[in-house]
């Protein structure tokens, strides 16, 4: 929290979309408590943790799937209320969930371009400009690192990581300012991850501001600017790429692990307290 | 930095090809008509074997006859299963529209047009009512429609029993514009043995209309989306209830066509209860490749499946075999069909991409 506020007094860019002090309860259990993060531009900030942690509780935050009851979201420094993930994202928010935004039978170009087909003719007789949209789709797999590909195809043949590339493509295509990707929890390969990874460092450098949800400290190290870790719904940790090298945040994100099991059996041993 | 290692093992393993003619094979299996029109040619041939007359012009012509009625809900029965859900109306529709028509005629004295067009209207509002329901509600189409067919169903039973006092309605020809309406909906043209219906060139218009409408256009793409991810489509700003409701419109304003070509080769409207016919479209439907899951199948497909449909019902009946064989016939296709669209699609969701 205090590192948010510190950064901005260094004279760095203004956040893009800012959280402050957000909590979210499910009936009476907090998902997340007071958590404070601030999204730049050209930055990645990698939200680390174990299952159960608030990870997703945070991205249905930002996307607008859930609305805080305490705390505000700002976007550009004033504060928004997203009703829906569809205000959020024409707001600019662009949201890769797990698996979800991929149509499996439909080909890739139908899949990039779905509600929002580029069209040529006039009206009774407008079509899809099919010839524009397949190339179109193709470069921007391109640019994220899937060259190559036939977007005739139907995104059932793509593997996983490429999927989360066509969203991420996708949302650059179309002019994101927020890119929250949710890293599958599926497995994938190393191939596959590195593909997301490279994805979202192209996102970075278009100048994006950048969210990655993911469980991996090695990765998340990869491409990140800013780790913040999450325990209990907490902000245990907000780091900066300086501030740890990956043996420090892979011992951090599990040794949150080993804390709290420690602190369960204390409390399991002394009751009282 | 950290952006220098993912370029050097990303995209490295995606460039091979994969081969032209593997290529192009799974294309064509990708085209959800691909079985249907296996299933016109392997059903054609046999039961051209079985009886020769079938490929003459009088049965081809009959062939034709029997599908284009289908293959004209087909098609809209297949848009709305490819938008994931699902109209057990359209043939009630038809006839209680019909019957509104005939109504209209004899009884209040209006001439044909203007009762073809109120009839019209009434059968876009039963697809109104269907699709702001489903929209509105979120509750199985299945249900919501099953409730419309047994409410038409009842209500055209009751209202001709009420107004004629019997379940037939007769009388029409020589109303006035009744010639016009005949040339337009039940004209025939006699080609070497057989005689052609207009009802032919409609199904092909409304086979055309709807395959251009999918392939070509943004609605047809927000169809899929509507089946294929709905919650993915609502995201991204797809008018998925707008979708629906204008698909459920499409089988109305089906279903109006198919009776209105009825009413007018008979003359009149027989109103019989039974849940037959409305399960024949989702039939042909589904032979064409379209999945009850929505997001995929094609509108070619569910008139080829009408052909196949037609093709079974003339070869049995040609072929001198007991009719009465011809459901259990069906069933197999639909099966096989089934088996089939699973087979493909496992197939899709199987290539590796190398």
């Amino acid at each position: 929290m205090s590192t948010a506020t510190a950064t901005t007094e260094d004279g760095r860019t203004p956040p893009v979309l800012e959280l402050r002090g957000v909590t979210v309860r499910f009936g009476s259990v907090p998902a997340l408590s007071r958590v404070s993060l601030a999204l730049r531009a050209g930055e990645v900030t990698c939200v680390l943790g174990e299952n159960g942690s608030g990870k997703s509780s945070l991205v249905a935050v930002v996307s607008g799937l859930l609305r805080p009851v305490e705390g505000e979201l700002r976007l550009d420094d004033r504060p928004v209320r997203f009703r829906s993930p569809q205000q959020a994202r024409s707001r600019g928010i662009a949201t890769v969930w797990q698996d979800l935004a991929i149509a499996p039978l439909m080909s890739v170009w139908r899949n990039f371009f779905l509600g929002a087909e580029p069209t040529r003719g006039q009206w009774p007789f407008r079509r899809l400009d099919v010839g524009r949209a397949e190339e179109i789709a193709a470069q921007a797999m391109a640019r994220v690192g899937v060259p190559g590909l036939d977007p005739a195809q139907p995104a059932s043949a793509l593997q996983a990581g490429e999927r989360q590339c066509l969203a991420i493509a996708r949302a650059l295509h179309f002019g994101a300012r927020v890119l929250v990707v949710d890293e599958p929890t599926a497995p994938m390969t190393i191939a596959q991850r590195a593909l997301v990874l490279q994805s979202v460092v192209t996102a970075r450098d278009s100048g994006l501001a950048v969210l990655f949800v993911t469980h991996n400290p090695q990765y998340a190290h990869l491409v990140g600017d800013r780790f913040l870790l999450l325990g209990g719904g907490r902000v245990a940790g907000d780091l900066t790429r300086a501030d740890v090298d990956v043996d420090d945040l892979t011992r951090l994100v599990a040794g949150g692990d080993e804390l709290t099991r420690l602190g369960e059996s204390l409390r399991a041993a002394h009751p009282d307290r | 930095m950290s952006s220098a290692r993912p370029a050097a093992f990303g995209p490295a393993a995606h460039v091979a090809p994969r081969a032209a003619g593997r290529r192009l094979l799974d294309r064509l299996l990708a085209r959800p008509s691909i079985g249907a029109l296996l299933g016109v040619l392997s059903v054609g041939l046999f039961f051209a074997l079985q009886a020769p007359g079938l490929l003459s012009a009088g049965g081809v012509a009959t062939i034709l006859d029997i599908a284009a009625p289908l293959g004209i809900g087909g098609v809209a029965v297949a848009l709305l299963l490819i938008a994931g859900q699902f109209d057990l109306s359209i043939g009630v529709v038809a006839v209680s529209t019909s019957l509104v028509t005939a109504l209209l005629v004899t009884e209040s004295g209006l001439g044909t047009w203007p009762a073809l067009l109120l009839s019209l209207v009434v059968a876009l509002l039963v697809g109104a009512v269907n699709g702001l329901l489903v929209v509105t509600t979120g509750l199985p189409s299945f249900l919501v429609t099953l409730a419309t067919f047994l409410v038409l169903q009842g209500g055209s039973l009751a209202l001709s029993a009420a107004i004629t006092g019997s379940s037939r309605v007769s009388g029409l020809v020589g109303a006035p514009g009744w010639e016009s309406a005949v040339e337009v909906f039940g004209s025939t043209a006699q080609l070497g043995g057989g005689r052609f219906r207009i009802s032919l060139v409609w199904w092909l218009l409304a086979t055309a209309l709807t395959t251009w409408l999918l392939w070509r256009t943004r609605f047809g793409n927000a169809v899929f989306g509507s089946g294929g991810a709905p919650r993915a489509a609502r995201e991204l700003g797809v008018p998925v209830r707008r979708t629906t409701v204008l698909l459920f419109l499409g089988t109305a304003a089906a279903g109006w066509l198919i009776g209105t070509l009825g009413l007018v080769r008979l003359g009149g409207v027989q109103v019989d209860p039974a849940l037959g016919a409305e399960i024949e479209f989702i039939v042909v439907a589904v032979i064409g490749g379209c999945l009850l899951t929505g997001g995929y199948g094609s509108t070619v497909g569910a008139s080829l499946g009408a052909l196949v449909y037609a093709v079974a019902r003339e070869g049995i009946s040609l072929a001198g075999w007991d009719p009465r064989w011809f459901q259990a016939f069906l069933g197999l296709m639909l099966l096989v069909a089934l088996l089939a669209n699973g087979v493909v699609r496992r197939r899709l969701r199987a290539v590796p991409r190398s």
